[in-house]
């Protein structure tokens, strides 16, 4: 029966050739072109490619004596780590906290996620006037009670790290909180039942029952906190303009827009963004297979 | 006995409502924050950043300006249309696909399939430049023309989003049961009629699953705007905000204003439609 509704396939040319059209022009065609582009010189987005760089793979070694680019990788590495274990760590412990109790867990879910609905750039903006060296939100603050009795300067250069890190990490607790929860509710309610005959107690239980049962969804937080890390543009570009202060903001995708479209080195751009897809996948697969999948 | 495990017990609850409610706070307070500043003279914001917007401290003037020195309105225009058009066609287009992929056995369709999958991996920095190139090839790049510009914004956001819309909608569609088909079948439907009023319908929920969350990834996705809409009176919400933030100076006021602006619609949206969109983002992980 199945085979004859769906025996003549003339449809499927109507019904695949407009998405996979839009894949190849818009995804498969640019992905490889860039990596082409990398290698060749080009003046402006607008012109077309002068020839191959000589030699060809210059602006690779130029990324590795680029110290703006060392300054980027090594903070979206470190915000890696720290997206990982804060951001991730957060939301396992109040996920594990939900875990517990009767009433308002739906609000809370609701009420943790909103930030990651809102447009990062409007984030940007709000902390902007949260971190405000004169008369911002939390120099009044820590004033008004007290703890401070000239203000501080928090995109300074001893600073500006926390600043740039802490909205960023922030704002995605809640989607790592939802699906650790999400998770939770997948795990059996008999087995704690066993585990209470047994006698495991509330740490132990989590232990040796949660905590291994959450392995595989700990795993996709982890690998999605990872790739996330790479893709971060909107915050620290409100934030911290121009890799303010002196250089030391960059990040991969910050300092690819700007060698882009302010600079102009659209070739060195193409390099770098060559750059994250590599982290992106080294990185990943790295941790894939430390972190392997495993069957319980 | 029992009466003591109780109240150890109620403790332990408290200290869990404590915790999960000062977390709470920190993503509630910013926007309630900002919110009441909005309604006070800019000048207060900067000095008496707690107090409430009561009395003579209460003023619109912060949405006056808003609305005379940045043509807000029009940013509103441009960001619905945008983001109005890719959800459309990313819902239509990736339906078809879905419904295509999970019910026809073809040859290829294996490889189509890993197609699929691996255009939801690449960052979008990998291609923005290439796209950019061949968009200024064709003439619709910066060309003073608000149609042609933004398309050129809609066209790359539809591919971004069409790889993500497939898989949710393959995972419900796969899920119906095909009796219905085959009697719509008999009664001399077509295919493309069994899509649209079957198949569609049917699958409504996930269908605004993927509408919410592609509305909302275009309407906030500032990196691609930054590339493609250079010009003042084309720019989305999202755009403009960008703007004010690197040109406002000092007007804290309107800053806090635009920022209202910007989040009171999805704020609007995120109440009633809370369930989808939570859905919908964390199935959309594979793009983030």
């Amino acid at each position: 029966m199945n085979a004859m509704i769906y025996k003549k396939k003339w449809p499927l040319i109507l019904f695949l050739t407009p998405t996979f059209l839009f894949l190849t022009v818009y995804l498969y065609y640019p992905f490889l072109m860039n990596v082409w582009n990398s290698f060749n010189r080009i003046g402006g987005m607008g012109e077309a490619s002068r020839g191959l760089n000589n030699p060809p793979y210059e602006n690779y070694v130029k990324m590795f004596k680029d110290p703006l680019m060392s300054t980027a990788i090594k903070n979206t590495l470190i915000l890696m780590a720290l997206t990982v274990v804060i951001q991730v760590g957060l939301a396992l412990i109040l996920a594990l906290l939900v875990d517990q109790i009767k009433f308002g867990s739906q609000f809370f879910r609701t009420v943790y996620f909103f930030p990651i609905v809102i447009s990062a750039t409007a984030l940007g903006l709000l902390f902007n006037l949260i971190f405000l060296y004169d008369g911002g939100m939390l120099n009044q603050l820590l004033t008004n009670i007290g703890l401070i009795t000239e203000n501080i300067d928090w995109k300074d250069p001893s600073h500006f790290f926390g600043t740039l890190m802490m909205p960023v990490i922030w704002q995605y607790v809640g989607f790592y909180f939802v699906i650790i929860v999400t998770g939770l509710n997948n795990i059996s309610t008999d087995i704690y039942e066993a585990a209470e005959i047994d006698g495991a107690s509330g740490l132990g239980r989590i232990r040796y029952i949660t905590l291994p049962l959450l392995h595989n969804t700990l795993c996709t937080c982890l690998i999605l906190a990872i790739t996330g890390a790479l893709k971060v543009f909107d915050l620290p570009w409100t934030m911290f303009p121009g890799g303010m202060p002196l250089d030391g903001s960059w990040l991969t995708g910050t300092y690819m827009y700007y060698q882009t479209m302010e600079m102009a080195d659209v070739d060195y751009g193409s390099a770098i963004a060559v750059m994250i897809v590599v982290l992106g996948v080294v990185i990943s697969q790295l941790a894939n297979y430390i972190f392997k999948e495993k069957d319980y | 006995m029992n009466k003591i495990k109780r109240k150890k017990l109620s403790l332990g609850q408290f200290f869990i409502y404590l915790v999960l409610s000062l977390w709470a706070l920190t993503t509630i307070y910013p926007f309630v924050w900002v919110v009441l500043n909005s309604f006070k003279p800019k000048g207060l914001i900067r000095k008496e950043a707690f107090s409430l917007p009561i009395g003579d401290k209460f003023t619109l003037e912060n949405y006056v300006t808003a609305f005379r020195r940045v043509d807000i309105g029009a940013a509103y225009v441009n960001s619905l249309v945008i983001s109005g058009v890719v959800t459309a066609v990313v819902i239509v287009l990736a339906g078809l696909a879905a419904y295509a992929m999970v019910r026809y056995q073809f040859r290829g369709r294996t490889f189509l399939y890993s197609m699929i999958i691996a255009s939801s991996m690449f960052p979008i920095f990998s291609t923005i430049i290439p796209v950019f190139r061949m968009e200024n090839a064709w003439g619709i790049v910066n060309t003073g023309n608000i149609w042609l510009t933004r398309l050129s914004v809609i066209l790359p956001q539809i591919a971004g989003n069409l790889s993500f819309a497939i898989i949710v909608l393959m995972g419900f569609i796969r899920s119906l049961p095909i009796d219905l088909e085959e009697a719509a079948y008999l009664e001399g439907y077509s295919v493309f009629r069994i899509f649209f009023k079957i198949i569609m319908p049917l699958a409504r929920p996930s269908f605004a699953t993927v509408g919410i969350f592609t509305f909302l990834w275009s309407y906030n996705d500032l990196f691609t705007q930054m590339f493609f809409l250079r010009s003042k009176k084309f720019f989305t919400i999202t755009r403009l905000l960008n703007e004010i933030s690197s040109q406002a100076g000092t007007n804290y006021g309107l800053m806090v204003a635009a920022v209202v602006m910007v989040v009171i619609p999805v704020l609007v949206v995120y109440v009633f439609l809370q369930k989808n969109i939570i859905k919908g983002l964390t199935a959309g992980a594979v793009k983030g």
